[in-house]
């Protein structure tokens, strides 16, 4: 049983360091991505948010293969040259994401009462100041468990990349396959990999919680 | 028309032809309003009478349809830098009071200097805790908003808008929602105020305020301003019917 694993460290090693590459990177890039699509979907500039609506409906009822299939295939199509495949599964699971972020940060805005912002905007705030010193602090304690969700959707949909040349954790399974190892004893041991990665987000979820626990 | 020489008058505040829907809802009807430097004016009237729509007119929370605003003979603005800049100089206290909830209370009112004035960390401190000192709360400077009582937590964000050393102060039901014994605390650091000469604009129901504070009371019924008079008249011999009849109701006891 351990042998399956032992015997393959490097491919298993290997697949999962790539995991977590994609897994920060990409939940970095969203983080941001999504908190200013929130912004945008909050402000008061129609402009801004009918953009932030937009991008939410079309990439949130998009498939997330048909994501990655229009930057790995359209683009070459389109005569787009797109960096290493690293970056753009990166740029596939970013763009997805971002949308589920987006309206995490959007619902999160909502539970501040109205009277925060009034005061903020009445001593002079900009639109700006009065959401990042005043609302999205608020905002974030009530975001962080749904928050959590779409990190750990994230974490699994990596494994999408597989598919697309890149050698994550996904990948594992095919190349043993190919060298004849126990494909049920495989993919133990891959649930076993992203069960320890999972432990550490949640672990974070409720020290960010604890954390933004109001006195 | 964008020579405001026909327009020109001494308030610091001037609302003219003011009007402002909800909808359908005709909230304010052709207001004209100036206040003067120094002068407290109390706005009463009827709920639904549009008199809290007219207090947040004033710094634009609520947008009005067409008319003017002019603060200290500045238009109001639409949006953007400038009209933050313009609120900073106007200080609002809610009925609910709106505290900032993650800051502390010496935070809350260090927060609009240091972040809109760029005010010295040090001096925004120092001043913060001498306005608290004012208020009466400065012993509980590190608390958060939600550990202090109402009349206490009114009492700050009074203090949070003085830091700001505003032209003029909006009090937009300042004591209705607060426990009866705590509506004098609030009251007597507003009519402290008043009596330094701050330029107040209040919209309540506390009549003895109105008697002793007020330079002036404004009347409202049905988004129109039905008539205004010093406290003395107004309260001894109103002239209008609806002001009667206001008055009689709540006068009677």
């Amino acid at each position: 049983m351990f042998s399956v694993l032992t015997d393959n460290w490097p491919l298993f090693r290997d697949g999962f360091w790539l995991t977590i590459r994609l897994f920060v990177v990409s939940g970095v890039l969203s983080l941001v991505l999504g908190t200013i699509l929130g912004a945008f979907r909050v402000s008061p500039v129609p402009a801004l948010r009918g953009v932030g609506t937009g991008y939410v409906n079309v990439l949130r009822n998009t498939p997330l293969t048909l994501v990655f299939a229009f930057l790995f295939f359209g683009a070459a199509k389109m005569h787009l040259s797109l960096p290493n495949p690293y970056w753009t599964a990166v740029g596939a699971l970013t763009i997805y994401t971002s949308a589920f972020i987006c309206e995490v940060v959007r619902s999160g805005v909502n539970t501040i009462s109205p009277g925060q912002s009034e005061a903020a905007r009445a001593v002079g705030m900009s639109f700006f100041q009065v959401l990042t010193i005043v609302v999205l602090p608020q905002a974030f304690r009530a975001i962080i468990p749904p928050l959590m969700s779409v990190l750990i959707a994230l974490l699994k949909n990596t494994t999408i990349a597989a598919g697309f040349s890149v050698a994550e954790a996904g990948a594992i399974p095919a190349a043993m396959s190919e060298r004849g190892e126990n494909q049920l004893l495989t993919l133990m041991w891959i649930t076993i990999g992203f069960l320890i990665l999972i432990v550490p987000l949640i672990f974070l979820q409720r020290w960010a919680e604890r954390r933004t626990a109001v006195a | 028309m964008s020579d405001s020489g026909t327009l020109t008058k001494t308030g610091l505040v001037d609302l003219s032809g003011v009007n402002k829907h909800f909808g359908e809802l005709h909230v304010l009807k052709d207001i004209n309003l100036s206040i003067a430097k120094g002068e407290v004016v109390v706005v009463i009237g009827p709920s639904g009478s549009g008199k809290s729509t007219l207090c947040r007119a004033i710094n634009r929370l609520e947008p009005i349809d067409t008319g003017e605003i002019r603060l200290d003979g500045e238009p109001l603005p639409s949006e953007g830098k400038s009209l933050a800049r313009l609120r900073a100089d106007v200080g609002m206290v809610f009925q609910s009071f709106n505290l900032f909830a993650h800051k502390t209370i010496l935070q809350n009112v260090t927060l609009g200097p240091l972040k809109v004035r760029k005010t010295d960390p040090k001096q925004a401190e120092k001043r913060a805790l001498e306005l608290l000192e004012r208020v009466g709360v400065a012993n509980q400077a590190s608390k958060y908003p939600a550990q202090l009582s109402g009349g206490q937590q009114q009492r700050v964000a009074i203090a949070r808008a003085l830091a700001m050393d505003p032209k003029v102060i909006l009090f937009d039901e300042p004591t209705s929602a607060l426990d009866p014994e705590m509506i004098q605390e609030v009251l007597e650091v507003m009519i402290d105020l008043a009596k330094q000469g701050m330029t107040m604009v209040v919209v309540t129901h506390e009549m003895g305020f109105a008697r002793t504070a007020a330079n002036r009371v404004v009347f409202m019924a049905d988004g129109e301003i039905v008539e205004q008079a010093d406290p003395e008249t107004f309260f001894t011999n109103p002239t209008s019917r609806r002001a009667q009849d206001f008055l009689g109701k709540i006068l009677k006891h």
